[in-house]
């Protein structure tokens, strides 16, 4: 049986920065006051492309048995580390299988689709299947445009030979070293070439060379497209460049500028997952991406596309925005502006990496140990259980939280101690089916929380070490709103 | 099988330092001050006191670890002297060695010194305390503020208290500790304030607002402890004598387990219980005479009365508007002012709420003097409700 899509999730940060904010701030410096319409999704001071790739992958993966995923890719232009594995750090929050692989992939904007290739070539000889996940989380500088085009976001797909739901038709590439745009290693923002030569050099030459490769060898008539994908931020080149390949412009995908913007190497993959939502059996689905030349994936939907769901997926997902109009807050969270962090800011981050390692389940996967005689979840796991009266040893067996919900036993939201987004609110959790952990709240303003809340589980960062440059992700408590993201795991 | 220390151990003297913002004292000058006033007050010299034990809390400002810091301070005649921290309840943990050596008859007469030194920090409230390497990879970077806080989340679920209602009984709290800290020359804060005052200012930790935390203040505190004979022997009389001192540890079970349901705190109604068991007390709401608990917070105190019985569960919100434990009360409670405002050096205060016991129980508290109180109690807690150190100590006149 031939590789095709078998699950597919997103994630876009509940923060959505209102263009008219940006603007009106920067309107004395850089009028552009045609651009003041609709929002761009922005990552909370604790997310990342690490934390972002783990919300969409869990989108993803609902309620699966994780021990079959074989591998994970990344893919990624903001990925935090340099040097260590960054899907490592996903596989161990997903609590995936330490058998697993896991592979980081950069460098462009087509490293989302280059991943798709991998995943499904790794996926043909793989027992299981494997996970795919994008993110991107990108720097700007004030008053650019980039700031206005870009959003944060994420999206995830599972790839396997188990009842796909899109099969792959074909997939084309094309390498040219065409530099629209650059970043040096070690650099935090990209430099632009000029637009024009972008649309006229680049894309409207590159693609449609690689859009009709792609199709010649899917066999499928440029007509006979049911739905183009490509993202950019330019103004309706998707809609030239589709008709230059002869496709219909009613295939054009909107590429939700007006809600999300543009979120790098995990857009094209996102719009995917969003078209999938609706997708019918049969249609025939193109997504094309430009960066370093080009890569096109061309996907036909199959009978089984009814039988999945996103745990939330895009349409959700654009739902639970909120509305953010600060635009100081969005620089101090993309590290744009240092804000005054008082005395209490000084304190010491440092991650005793030993400790971290030995740890390292019950941290990045949030596993608790059960006991065995009572029942009881202790977290964090300890050799002695509780038991009133008669303390047992060694009977804990792993037990994920991850994926449970629980309920706000006490809370409180204070001012004292140094907090991104104050006031800093913890609380214990009491988790269904046993547990209690004291956590942090996130994604919540004051009022949110109050004793009896029902919480879900997110992946977030813990702390920052700025004085070594380390990040420490543990995971946080919030309210449940609508539909868990984060059902009971099976 | 043990029998306590009720009445085998007295005090022979005691003293306290100035509380407050010291900016003119180093934790030295703080233990000079409270160490010669014990002295004194015992009428004994250095040569007599045959060990010491040191409550000091935080490493990173301040004293500094080990026995030295004192030893050197009060050029003690090579005895031995040992640091005890336990977190808030380090205080009377250093008691409680001292009373134990006396009571085993290992020593004739030991010295309990307590101090800390907090305005070294460059800001208000409290340092933030290291907790090892794996506790900041998943714990909350919370302070005691909203670690508390959570008390009243969890006490209003539990008893359907309004919000209005129980901010309203927590001011009280707090009108009623500046009201009393006011006729106290030792204490931090000195001036009264009104409810409106404290139900208006600004929040630290949902509920609780400026006034319904402690002061964080620069103190030290001292207790010389003896054989009742022996102080008797130097010519003592009217002697103030332990009669319990219990301490109850968390083991996780509030943290860890999902039975407790965290609008009270567990371990000091285990105290309570083994102390009121101690000293024989069966009836403490009619026995007590007065208590100094642990303030930190204005919500830790009402809940105390709770988990020390002199209200019923779910009664200290009414018992506290209807002024059960103001100075003018049936069991006055923070007579001296308390954390609130006597202040909180965090390795004294358990010192120092022995030592308003002890002036009270002698009828030497000045102005704010009780008439004939009999047995007092001391609540002395140290981390937070949810995993703590709870000491209670029961002393009386002979």
């Amino acid at each position: 049986m031939s590789v095709g899509i078998v699950g597919y999730g997103a994630y876009i940060p509940r923060l959505r920065l209102s263009r008219k904010a940006v603007v009106e701030a920067n309107a004395w410096f850089a009028p552009q006051s045609s651009r003041g319409k609709g929002t761009r999704s922005m990552i909370n001071w604790d997310e990342d492309s690490i934390t972002m790739a783990v919300a969409a992958a869990r989108d993803c993966l609902g309620a699966m048995d994780r021990s079959a995923v074989r591998s994970v890719l990344l893919a990624s232009g903001t990925l935090p580390f340099a040097e260590r594995l960054n899907a490592g750090v996903v596989a161990g929050a997903l609590d995936l299988d330490e058998s697993a692989a896991a592979f980081d992939l950069t460098g462009s904007q087509t490293a989302g689709l280059s991943g798709f290739a991998q995943a499904a070539a790794l996926a043909t000889g793989s027992a299981g299947p494997v996970l795919l996940a994008a993110a991107d989380a990108r720097r700007t500088r004030a008053a650019s445009s980039s700031e206005l085009d870009y959003g944060d976001g994420a999206a995830a797909f599972l790839l396997g030979k188990d009842r796909p739901i899109a099969e792959i038709l074909a997939q084309a590439s094309i390498t040219v070293d065409f530099v629209d745009h650059f970043r040096l290693a070690g650099e935090d923002i990209d430099y632009h070439w000029e637009e024009r030569w972008v649309r006229d050099e680049g894309i409207g030459k590159i693609m449609p060379r690689a859009v009709a490769q792609a199709l010649g060898q899917a066999g499928v008539e440029a007509a006979r497209v049911d739905r183009f994908i490509f993202p950019s931020t330019f103004a309706k080149v998707d809609a030239v460049l589709a008709k230059k390949c002869g496709i219909s412009p009613e295939a054009v995908v909107a590429n939700l500028s007006d809600k999300v913007g543009d979120t790098g190497v995990a857009h094209g993959l996102l719009l995917l997952a969003q078209v999938l939502e609706t997708a019918a059996p049969g249609q025939v689905i193109v997504l094309a991406q430009f960066g370093s030349g080009a890569r096109v994936l061309v996907l036909r939907v199959t009978g089984h596309i009814r039988s999945f769901k996103p745990r939330l997926g895009v349409s959700v997902w654009l739902e639970r925005g909120v509305i953010e109009n600060s635009y100081v807050r969005f620089l101090v969270y993309k590290d744009q502006l240092q804000v005054e962090r008082g005395m209490r800011g000084e304190q010491d981050k440092k991650t005793a990496l030993t400790t971290a390692y030995r740890h390292r389940r019950a941290i990045l996967g949030l596993v608790a140990g059960r006991c065995s005689v009572t029942g009881q979840v202790h977290y964090p796991p300890s050799r002695y259980s509780y038991t009133r009266g008669a303390p047992a040893l060694d009977t804990q067996e792993p037990y994920p939280l991850a994926e449970r919900l629980g309920t706000v036993l006490s809370w409180s939201a204070e001012f004292l101690s140094f907090h991104l987004s104050p006031p800093h609110q913890y609380g214990q959790i009491d988790f269904d089916g046993g547990g209690r952990i004291l956590m942090d709240f996130t994604d919540v303003a004051q009022g949110d929380i109050a004793t009896g809340t029902r919480v879900e589980m997110v992946f977030r960062v813990k702390d920052t070490d700025e004085v070594r440059g380390f990040k420490r992700y543990f995971w946080k408590a919030t309210p449940v709103v609508g539909q868990p993201a984060a059902p009971e795991r099976t | 099988m043990a029998t306590g220390i009720k009445d085998k151990v007295a005090i022979l003297g005691m003293g306290c330092s100035k509380f407050g913002e010291r900016w003119d004292a180093s934790p030295e000058d703080l233990m000079v001050e409270a160490y010669t006033e014990a002295l004194k007050d015992a009428g004994i010299l250095p040569e007599q006191i045959d060990a010491a034990w040191f409550s000091t809390h935080m490493d990173d400002v301040g004293t500094g670890r080990g026995g030295t810091p004192m030893a050197i301070a009060l050029r003690l005649p090579n005895i031995g002297v040992t640091r005890v921290e336990n977190f808030c309840a380090g205080g009377t943990e250093a008691v409680r060695a001292a009373v134990y050596a006396v009571a085993a008859g290992a020593c004739d007469i030991a010295l309990a010194l307590g101090v800390e030194k907090l305005k070294d920090t460059g800001y208000g409230g409290l340092p933030v305390a290291t907790v090892g390497t794996y506790i900041p990879q998943w714990y909350p970077n919370a302070v005691a503020p909203a670690n508390f806080a959570q008390l009243a989340s969890a006490y209003r679920a539990k008893h359907g208290v309004a919000p209005e209602l129980l901010k309203r009984a927590i001011a009280h709290v707090s009108v009623k500790s500046h009201a009393n800290g006011a006729k106290n020359p030792k204490a931090h804060f000195r001036q009264a304030v009104t409810e409106e005052q404290v139900l208006k200012a600004p929040i630290i930790a949902e509920p609780l607002g400026l006034y319904d935390c402690a002061g964080v203040s620069d103190g030290a505190a001292a207790v010389i402890v003896t054989r009742p004979e022996i102080a008797r022997a130097l010519g003592k009389r009217g002697l103030v004598t332990f009669k319990a001192l219990q301490v109850a540890v968390s083991n996780g079970w509030e943290m860890h387990s999902n039975e407790w349901d965290g609008s009270y705190v567990h371990t000091a109604r285990i105290a309570a219980k083994r102390a009121y068991s101690e000293a024989g007390i069966s009836k403490p709401r009619e026995e007590i005479s007065l208590t100094e608990v642990h303030d930190c917070f204005s919500i830790t105190e009402l809940v105390t009365m709770e988990d020390l019985q002199l209200s019923d569960e779910g009664g200290a919100v009414r018992d506290v508007l209807d002024g059960v434990f103001d100075a003018e009360g049936a069991i006055p409670c923070q007579i001296d002012g308390g954390l609130k405002c006597f202040g909180h050096p965090i390795g004294a205060s358990g010192i120092r709420m022995l030592y308003e016991l002890y002036l009270q129980l002698q009828g030497r508290a000045g102005a704010r003097q009780l008439p004939d109180p009999r047995i007092g109690l001391t609540h002395n807690l140290g981390g937070q409700p949810s995993q703590n150190v709870c000491t209670v100590s029961i002393v009386g006149l002979e």
